[in-house]
């Protein structure tokens, strides 16, 4: 960018560029004349011209302007009257068949299951009795769930957490706003913000008192149900739910200011890595050292003892820190589209 | 003979609460405006409950399980009149016509509420600058 000097208006530069744009006053002073009496007739001949042409193109605006609004009338006619009758029709033979079909279905199948209460029956084959009567002296989980969910079938509740995961991934996608570059709010930001608050009672000191006495009380008892996943009932997605709630009090009652100093985007990206990392890492040890613990390190133990059952309470820890990051996400996301 | 009474006795709170349950129901989807409907929650998570679960402790005897009802209780007595409370001030904020919809008593309240700038800036700005001056006092 160049400078503004203060006698620009008298530099060569000025000048010369006023000569360019406007011709010198001199030379203008000699053609004045000339022009006056030369081009008079010309120059109205071709604003009548100019006059002429314009008029044409609006008429033929008009034109396809009207063409326009009979086409939409008749359409429009078409869809009030006669469209929505004969799609009344659609929609009430379409949900007919629909329904038909649907029971239909239902009742072939409910015709074709196996007699109710019949000893050979696909259900009762050894599976649930071996899960039932060996599952805590192999897993070491008293909590028989736990027991199923992460050791027995630890894979498919991997593939759960990673949909949890893949979920907040998506409304990450659709619903955060860029971030600048220089770290400051861009302007989306700023409006988001400006239209969270809005309309929110912000500062409320019932609620910060109340916040204040309850959120310790809430993680403290969500970590608890994490912890205690394989001893009494709960596990990582209970006792995440439970954490992700008490964080989004705590948001509420403080708002972002007190919260992006412990929980960002960054920290989310962070633990939602670690955990499920972790998870895999875990699981394909075991598998590969067949899966039944008998080599690795993590022994079953004393079933009943918080530190027992393998690795299903580090599995737990995982599931419940990807669950909770994953609630919090999801609720600042969809209030300010950035955390 | 105490059995009789302590059955006696459950069966009345029990049926207190479920009286009050039933009521804040009616209530709920009887009245017309936010604020009264509000109001009806407002008895039937707290005074409702209150009463079912203390009718249950007694009738099960003092075990972990009343107890954690008791928590269950107390949970619930420091939440629900809490989002009550959220749920009326937010009624306040966004009904631009509260005039024709209650009673306004404190009019000067009402529009500090739907300012929302002020209404967010000036508390904290008061309170850092209370904090402020007690930090220099205490310095």
């Amino acid at each position: 960018m160049a400078k503004i000097r203060p006698d620009y208006e008298n530099s060569w530069w000025a000048k010369l560029l006023r000569w360019l744009e406007t011709g010198s006053t001199a030379l203008d002073d000699a053609l004045t004349g000339e022009l006056d009496a030369k081009s008079a007739d010309h120059l109205i001949a071709s604003n009548t011209h100019h006059d002429a042409q314009e008029q044409e193109l609006e008429e033929r605006r008009h034109a396809a302007l009207e063409r326009e609004k009979r086409l939409y009338d008749h359409i429009h006619q078409w869809a009030q009257n006669r469209g929505s009758r004969l799609m009344r029709w659609v929609y009430i033979i379409a949900s007919v068949v629909m329904c038909l079909g649907i029971i239909a279905l239902l009742l072939t199948t409910a015709a074709n299951l196996p007699p109710y209460g019949d000893p050979n029956n696909p259900v009762n084959n050894e599976v649930s009795g071996h899960y039932i009567e060996k599952g805590m002296q192999e897993t070491g989980a008293v909590n028989i769930v736990a027991g199923m969910i992460l050791d027995y079938r630890a894979f498919d509740t991997l593939g759960e957490s990673n949909v949890l995961f893949i979920a907040a991934v998506t409304v990450l996608i659709l619903l955060r706003l860029a971030p600048s570059k220089d770290g400051k709010p861009t302007t989306e930001q700023l409006e988001a913000e400006a239209d969270d608050r809005m309309y929110e009672p912000k500062h409320d000191v019932i609620l910060q008192h109340q916040a204040n006495l309850l959120v310790p009380l809430i993680l403290l008892f969500g970590v608890y149900v994490i912890m205690n996943g394989h001893i009494s009932p709960g596990g990582g997605f209970s006792g995440g739910a439970i954490m992700g709630a008490g964080l989004i009090l705590y948001l509420n009652a403080h708002g972002f200011r007190k919260t992006e100093r412990f929980f960002t985007f960054t920290t989310f990206r962070i633990v939602s890595l670690c955990a499920l990392s972790f998870y895999a890492c875990s699981k394909a040890y075991s598998f590969f050292t067949g899966a039944n613990h008998l080599t690795s390190i993590f022994t079953p133990g004393t079933p009943g003892m918080l530190f027992s059952a393998g690795l299903i309470p580090y599995l737990n820890i995982a599931v419940g820190l990807v669950v909770c990051c994953t609630m919090y996400a999801f609720y600042t996301l969809f209030r300010k589209g950035d955390m | 003979m105490l059995d009789i009474i302590r059955f006696i006795l459950a069966a009345v709170l029990t049926a207190g609460g479920l009286f009050c349950l039933l009521s804040g129901v009616v209530g709920v989807y009887k009245f017309r405006y936010a604020l009264s409907r509000v109001h009806a929650a407002a008895l039937l998570d707290t005074v409702g409950i209150l009463l079912m679960l203390l009718g249950v402790i007694i009738a099960t005897g003092f075990t972990v399980a009343s107890a954690k009802m008791l928590v269950v209780i107390a949970f619930l007595w420091l939440t629900s009149p809490v989002s009550g409370h959220l749920i009326g001030r937010m009624e306040v904020t966004i009904n631009d016509e509260l005039d024709k919809d209650a009673e306004v008593l404190d009019k000067a309240y009402v529009e500090h509420e739907k300012e929302p700038e002020a209404a967010v800036q000036s508390p904290a700005e008061a309170s850092e600058s209370t904090a402020s001056a007690e930090e220099e006092e205490v310095q």
